[in-house]
């Protein structure tokens, strides 16, 4: 990526490149803490993980301003302009992600005197893996610039969807079993939905590094590993 | 050589195979105003053109890129057979015009400029008033009542988006101009002759940002009359005002496509090194 004649130049795209890497870096912290808070009833940890969204926010901030002035200073050509385009959707996703962590940190709060099913989260705990997993090697792809990693993450979110499925049934039955559960599993419901959306930020995050390193965009529609929400409840009932 | 239109045809298929694969199906479907082929130039013994074969597209821009010496400018000077100004420069190949070779010797040079017309990085202005800057032209190829005369020099300025500036003043004279006004009285004496191609050899660099804003404004509206080729070194009018770009390189020509792909995913590494600022 270096070896422009203007070395200020290299060293904007730099200066972005490792800023993306630190908001990655809180952005799957954020969501492993978050989980932990909840699956742990650890409302102290749970309160660290939004209080750090903060710096996430600001983060992008700063790469939005640098990547527009970059764009004003430099006039971006070919795969600079991309990488820069890629930093700004990016950093977007990243902060998305932190957002839905932080949602997530706050249910724990709200959840941990409520929840007497423990295993109520086990569905949730499949997810978070499978969600972490595309997060870190999309956040590799990107680091490595590595499409045929991206392309994988891409795929892959479809098993993220079928687990969405699985733990929608579960949370369900609980429901149905005893109304007192009501309360705690409709916050496990948005969280299992936040998980998902992770994934489909971390799909966003796959769909920008093909773009940078091939110039290529993928397919609107990409695989989907179940049917539509909608029909699930009856499949299920 | 077979029949005229056989090699047209011929050239226009190989042409447009090359295109297909380097740019999509938009440029195959183009209609070629000029097919440069297997064009080879020499200054004296030494080769500044090595085998360019491209085609210039009718009512669309092309934009020359590429470093100091790479050819742009001389391939620029072969298409309306400027080099027969100077010994001992010489071409070899084939410049396809309406299925005529330009590069004939018996090739009627005085037509062949009022037909390419050309425009140069310095404005060259007359020392004559306005209008007779823009009535030389026309008054070399032909003979019209003063009337009509009038009426083609300000059709010409209106075209090169100079009129509403001058139209008070035709009589004083060209030199008085602002620098881009200049430059926008040298495209209308070109466009006063009613030329099919016109060839802008940096027709900005000497320009501040309005200027050259309006003469890429008026790039834009001359294109729906002429096949317009542009030499520029700068890249983001390039990207601003062409359709297709060619990027050369050492006499060769690197790469040819559509200039937005050129400009955000070009096939050829030398070309992004060029376009994004690695070059050498």
């Amino acid at each position: 990526m270096s070896d422009h004649i203007v070395k200020a130049y290299d060293k904007e795209l730099e200066i972005l490149g490792r800023k993306i890497a630190e908001m990655g870096g809180i952005a799957e912290k954020m969501l492993s803490d978050a989980m932990d808070a909840l699956v742990d009833f650890d409302t102290r940890l749970a309160q660290m993980t939004v209080d750090s969204d903060p710096r996430l926010d600001l983060l992008q901030r700063d790469i939005e301003e640098q990547a527009v002035l970059t764009i004003a200073r430099r006039q971006p050509m070919a795969v600079d302009l991309r990488e820069i385009i890629a930093t700004i959707r990016i950093s977007g996703d990243l902060e998305r992600i932190g957002d839905l962590a932080k949602n997530i940190a706050k249910r724990a709060i709200k959840t941990h005197s409520e929840m007497n099913i423990p295993r109520a989260t086990i569905g949730l705990r499949s997810m978070h893996e499978s969600a972490a997993m595309l997060l870190k090697d999309v956040l590799d792809a990107y680091a490595q610039r590595d499409a045929e990693r991206a392309r994988g993450v891409w795929t892959h979110d479809a098993d993220l969807d079928a687990l969405e499925d699985s733990v929608f049934r579960d949370l369900l039955t609980f429901m149905m079993e005893d109304p007192r559960n009501i309360s705690f599993c409709t916050h496990l419901l948005f969280v299992s939905k936040n998980i998902e959306r992770i994934g489909d930020h971390a799909t966003n995050i796959a769909e920008t590094v093909v773009y940078v390193v091939t110039g290529e965009t993928l397919p609107m529609d990409r695989p989907k590993g179940r049917t539509t929400l909608s029909e699930a409840p009856t499949t299920v009932v | 050589m077979t029949g005229m239109n056989d090699v047209t045809n011929l050239g226009q298929g190989r042409v447009a195979a090359e295109a297909g694969t380097m740019a999509g199906v938009e440029v195959s479907n183009l209609e070629q105003k000029v097919s440069i082929r297997d064009l080879k130039f020499y200054y004296g013994d030494s080769l500044a053109l090595k085998s360019i074969s491209l085609p210039l597209c009718a009512h669309k821009v092309t934009a020359f890129i590429g470093p100091s010496g790479c050819g742009k400018s001389t391939l620029l000077r072969v298409l309306n057979r400027m080099y027969d100004l100077y010994p001992n420069q010489r071409a070899e190949g084939e410049v396809i015009l309406d299925g005529v070779n330009i590069l004939r010797p018996e090739q009627d040079l005085n037509l062949l400029r009022a037909r390419v017309g050309m425009v140069f990085q310095k404005p060259t202005p007359f020392p004559m008033s306005i209008h007779d800057n823009v009535a030389f032209g026309i008054k070399l190829y032909q003979k019209l009542p003063k009337a009509e005369l009038r009426d083609r020099v300000e059709a010409a300025l209106m075209q090169a988006a100079l009129w509403g500036e001058v139209k008070d003043k035709l009589n004083a004279s060209g030199l008085s101009l602002s620098g881009g006004q200049q430059q926008r009285l040298c495209i209308a004496r070109t466009v006063a002759l009613q030329p099919e191609v016109i060839l802008l050899d940096e027709p900005c660099s000497a320009l501040d940002p309005i200027s050259t804003a309006k003469i890429e404004e008026t790039i834009d509206e001359l294109k729906e009359n002429y096949t317009i080729a542009i030499v520029t070194h700068n890249l983001q009018q390039a990207a601003r005002v062409s359709e297709l770009t060619a990027f050369m390189y050492l006499g060769e020509l690197i790469e040819f496509g559509v200039t937005a792909q050129i400009f955000t995913s070009p096939e050829k590494k030398q070309t992004q090194n060029y376009i994004t600022g690695r070059f050498g």
